[in-house]
């Protein structure tokens, strides 16, 4: 949802209309935002992902009504509870599908979907191919710890091959998902990367990310210190690791280009990586909609099945 | 052929005709003969004339065509199933004349078609042999080769001739029919029906008409389960779906989608039955219950979901169109064995609501009560169609569309406080506030799988799992008492009850119609409401010496079917037993009789 879009009254289609809000509101602060204490590990890299969601949330003044947010399970998944809004968590993998039927039905909220790389990757994966391809309109951020870290401590479709897992005792032997090829070949319209350990940019992605009209994908980069300990450190400076910025001349229309960039080994390149401006299955179906209303124009609901039953006498 | 009237002259055919009530005609071919197009216009003119009307047809599971039926019942009475035996047999091809003479009546009429057909010596005997050119004359008539096309719509005019059918109604049928076609293609379809129609039986047969219909007065609207279904989830006010196609329940996701976006809503077509039940959830959560739905393997698919539908306390309707199972199983055939894993299907205790539709009027209107209780006790909700009801027409009374129609758009006004799982209302019942609403307090729902405290947030609490998961049953008892008993049909007291549930509801009563015309103690209770069952069962059950639960499923390990064993487990009573059956088609109503006779009989034990 654009930043002015934000401001209009809003509509809704299929669940109904809502009353308007209020605009002189104050924004909301981490004060009114934060409901449960995490119950993360100390130092997990989810804590920063929170925290800039509260930031966005202030800096966009997205009211509580304007937003909800959705989850899978997982560490990650626990998003909702530590936010002050409303908050769904849903099922393992099946954040998407969800959020789809929220944004659908509800053009005025903007949905943010969090989730693990296991929940979208492994568990969820067709649907993040169906949901990016059909473009439905929302953000989904995807904490990668290239772990199950709920589970404690199993491969993950992102842990790389070598790494020493509960169930590859002796070291990952599957090819890893690399999100970013995931995301564009599957059709996704808004492809970006980060790390939670860049707060800034984190901030930046997710801005862009929700300014997107289409479905757009965040891999964030989120350390479980607990069971993969230094995982991204060849990407924090502080570790001594580099984070290189997308290149400037780095096209983000194409998506050949994006695919090569994608194929750059880690710790690879942050920023969006693909964008591209595409019809959402939330327009194209409202425009469906209003081409048939057009048929029954000036008809009351009733009159309209009216119609249809009397051709059934 | 139940004839009323003694045998009238009549002057056009120049023989006789006679009055009848009711006619039971199977028409039998390939399904790419259009067979299912004239059974459709026979039920649809019979539901114009008033006349009750029940259909029944077989299609092959190739897409490529294969045998086919279709059997149509007409009545001027009370028609309660597709009939156990045909008056009239349409034949166009050997292997349908070969093997479909076996369901006509003994002397029923068998009508083939001559150019295909080599009447046998031996069906001769039994049966009345009348043999018409119809696919030479299709082709004299309307020319082409009329391999496929055409011969269907000749064969209704031969009908409309033999049974007196209403020439003007059918033809403006079938000006409905072509309507937005190709002129030619309208001109040959009543080309073909007129020399149908023209075509001189001589005195090879008499024929018949309709006797007055005594029916109710008002219009009659005609269709099959599946579509009821779905104008009844329209008229409960429902706006969004999400499904993936499967047999029989595409037809109703097909109907959906075409129909949604008319009202400002839509239907997704999904990438399987996991994201659809999770997309209807989602929507449902969003503020006005949505509706997911499949058959079979994909009810499965569901259920992981469905149960955190019971945890979350979201509404949702979930259309299951029952066929024979498991596993990809029967496709194409009924059967009643889904009433398990409706009512259980799941980990953990997941109280939901089922309601059986009984017929096709019943889906109707059972959509538009599975809405309302979704809504009212914030759960889910399973509406058990099959097979059966799904793809058979009836000709029902048309509903009041104008007072019917609901409008549940979510109310989003703000509210002071809001507490999802509010442990101190008594009855268990809290709704749902849907997002967008403001909260005054700033304290937001979490709706969640997880066991939670009563806003939603996770709990390990030994005893908030206890008052949750009470609450969310009481929900459930709470909707039982205020679930009225069903009437019993026949005598309220007596030797046999059958019970029923779902699309038997038809064959049991003209069963007991049969059995009490012959001075026997049969009667029947047809229950909708599966989970929870009205309170009070017990009250009805006392008055008789057996009751025999009739249903389309397997007897089980411990010899009940899968309802028998609900109400055996819920009265522990001995004398409820089972009457199932497994071979994927609608109970005849001599199957039934028979299986009952011991208990009428008497000859088996009481207990
Ligand atoms: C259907 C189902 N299967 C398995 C699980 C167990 N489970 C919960 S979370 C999880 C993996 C979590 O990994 P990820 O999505 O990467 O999230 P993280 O905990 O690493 O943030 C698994 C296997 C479940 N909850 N549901
Ligand atoms: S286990 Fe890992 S992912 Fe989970 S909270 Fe702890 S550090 Fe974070
Ligand atoms: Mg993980």
């Amino acid at each position: 949802m654009s930043a002015t879009s934000m401001e209009t009254p809003r509509q809704t289609t299929v669940a109904g209309a809502a009353p308007a809000a209020p605009f002189d509101r104050k924004p909301l602060t981490k004060k009114d935002l934060a409901a449960d204490q995490p119950t993360w590990c100390p130092g997990c890299g989810d804590f920063s992902v929170l925290a800039l969601y509260f930031k966005l949330i202030e800096k966009r003044k997205l009211w509580h009504e304007r937003i909800t947010t959705v989850a899978g399970i997982g560490c990650s998944s626990r998003f909702p509870y530590f936010v002050q809004g409303h908050g769904v968590h849903f099922i393992h993998g099946r954040a998407l599908p969800f959020a789809s039927g929220v944004s659908l039905a509800r053009p005025d909220l903007h949905v943010f979907a969090f989730g693990g790389d296991g929940d979208a990757f492994s568990i969820g994966g067709n649907h993040f191919n169906h949901t990016a391809r059909k473009n439905i309109k929302m953000t989904y951020v995807v904490m990668d710890n290239w772990v199950y870290g709920l589970t404690k401590k199993q491969t993950s479709p992102t842990s790389p091959i070598g790494f020493k897992s509960k169930t590859d005792q002796w070291g990952a032997l599957d090819r890893p998902i690399n999100p970013m090829k995931q995301a564009i070949s599957a059709g996704a319209t808004f492809v970006a990367r980060t790390t939670h350990t860049n707060p800034s940019h984190v901030l930046q992605m997710m801005e862009a990310a929700m300014d997107h009209d289409g479905f757009s994908f965040i891999e964030c980069l989120s350390e479980c210190v607990e069971f993969y300990e230094g995982a991204f450190d060849a990407s924090n400076p502080r570790k001594g690791g580099a984070f290189n910025l997308v290149p400037e001349d780095h096209d983000v229309t194409n998506e050949m280009a994006a695919y090569k960039l994608a194929d750059v080994g880690f710790p690879g390149h942050f920023g969006v990586f693909y964008k591209s401006s595409q019809p959402t299955k939330n327009a194209n179906e409202a425009k469906v909609s209003a081409k048939l209303r057009e048929k029954v124009a000036g008809l009351k609901d009733w009159q309209i099945l009216q119609k249809n039953f009397d051709l059934l006498k | 052929m139940n004839e009323a009237v003694e045998a009238a002259p009549s002057a056009d055919s120049g023989g006789k005709t006679k009055k009848l009530t009711e006619a039971v005609i199977r028409i039998a071919g390939n399904s790419q003969d259009g067979i299912q197009a004239i059974g459709g216009f026979l039920a649809r003119l019979a539901g114009r004339s008033e006349q009750e009307v029940m259909t029944f047809m077989t299609i092959p599971s190739t897409i490529s065509g294969g045998p086919s039926i279709f059997q149509v019942r007409i009545g001027t009475g009370e028609v309660l199933s597709a009939g156990d035996e045909a008056d009239v047999l349409l034949a166009f091809y050997q292997h349908s004349y070969e093997n479909h003479i076996a369901s006509l009546k003994p002397g029923g009429i068998v009508l083939f078609d001559s150019d295909h057909v080599e009447p046998k010596p031996e069906f001769e005997k039994n049966y009345r042999h009348v043999g018409v050119p119809i696919s030479s004359l299709t082709v004299e008539a309307i020319g082409g080769t009329a391999r496929d096309k055409g011969k269907n719509i000749f064969t209704l005019g031969l009908v409309a001739k033999t049974f007196h059918l209403d020439v003007p109604k059918l033809t403006k049928l079938i000006g409905e029919r072509f309507a937005g076609k190709q002129e030619s293609i309208l001109n040959n379809a009543l080309t073909a029906f007129h020399a149908g129609y023209g075509y001189s039986l001589g005195d090879l047969l008499e024929t018949f008409a309709f006797a007055e219909s005594q029916k109710r007065d008002g219009t009659q609207v005609v269709m099959n389960g599946n579509e009821a279904l779905a104008f009844g989830l329209i008229t409960a006010g429902v706006r969004f779906g999400a499904g993936y196609p499967i047999t029989p329940w595409s037809d109703v996701m097909e109907i959906l989608r075409r129909e949604l976006p008319k009202y400002g809503g839509m239907f997704i077509q999904c990438e399987d039955e996991i994201a659809s039940v999770s997309m209807a959830l989602g929507a449902s959560y969003a503020g006005r219950v949505a509706v997911t739905g499949s058959s079979g393997p994909g009810i499965s698919l569901k259920t992981e979901a469905i149960g955190w539908a019971v945890m979350g306390e979201i509404p949702l309707i979930i259309c299951d169109i029952q066929r024979g199972g498991p596993s990809t199983g029967l496709p194409t055939n009924v059967e009643q064995s889904d009433l398990n894993i409706a009512v259980g299907g799941g980990h953990g205790d997941s109280p939901r609501v089922v309601v059986a539709a009984s017929d096709v009027e019943d889906c109707f209107y059972t959509a538009i009560e599975a809405v309302n209780i979704a809504r009212k006790y914030s759960v889910p909700v399973f509406i058990l169609s099959d097979q059966a009801i799904a793809t058979r027409i009836e000709a029902f009374a048309e509903p009041k569309l104008e007072t019917l129609f609901q409008d549940i758009s979510p109310d989003l006004s703000p509210v002071p406080t809001h507490k999802p799982y509010d442990l101190t209302v008594a009855d268990g019942v809290t709704r749902h506030v849907a997002p967008g609403t403001r909260i005054e307090s700033g304290k937001y729902p979490i709706v969640t799988g997880l066991e939670h405290d009563e806003m939603g947030h996770p709990t390990g609490s030994p005893k908030l799992h206890v008052q949750m998961v009470a609450k969310r049953r009481r929900k459930l008892q709470t909707l039982a008492s205020t679930i009225e008993i069903p009437k019993v049909y026949g005598g309220d007291e007596g030797k046999v009850l059958l019970v029923g549930w779902g699309s038997t509801k038809g064959p049991i009563r003209e069963a007991v119609d049969r059995a009490r015309a012959a001075g026997d103690s049969v009667s029947s209770l047809h229950i909708r409401h599966i989970n929870p069952l009205p309170n009070g069962l017990e009250t009805i059950f006392k008055k008789f010496t057996h009751v025999l639960v009739v249903e389309m499923n397997d007897e089980g390990l411990y010899g009940s079917g899968q309802f028998a064993t609900i109400l055996r487990a819920r009265y522990c009573d001995p004398k409820i037993r089972s009457i199932t059956k497994t071979d994927g088609l609608t109970f005849k109503i001599r199957e039934i009789l028979e299986r009952a006779a011991p208990y009428v009989q008497g000859e088996a034990a009481n207990v």
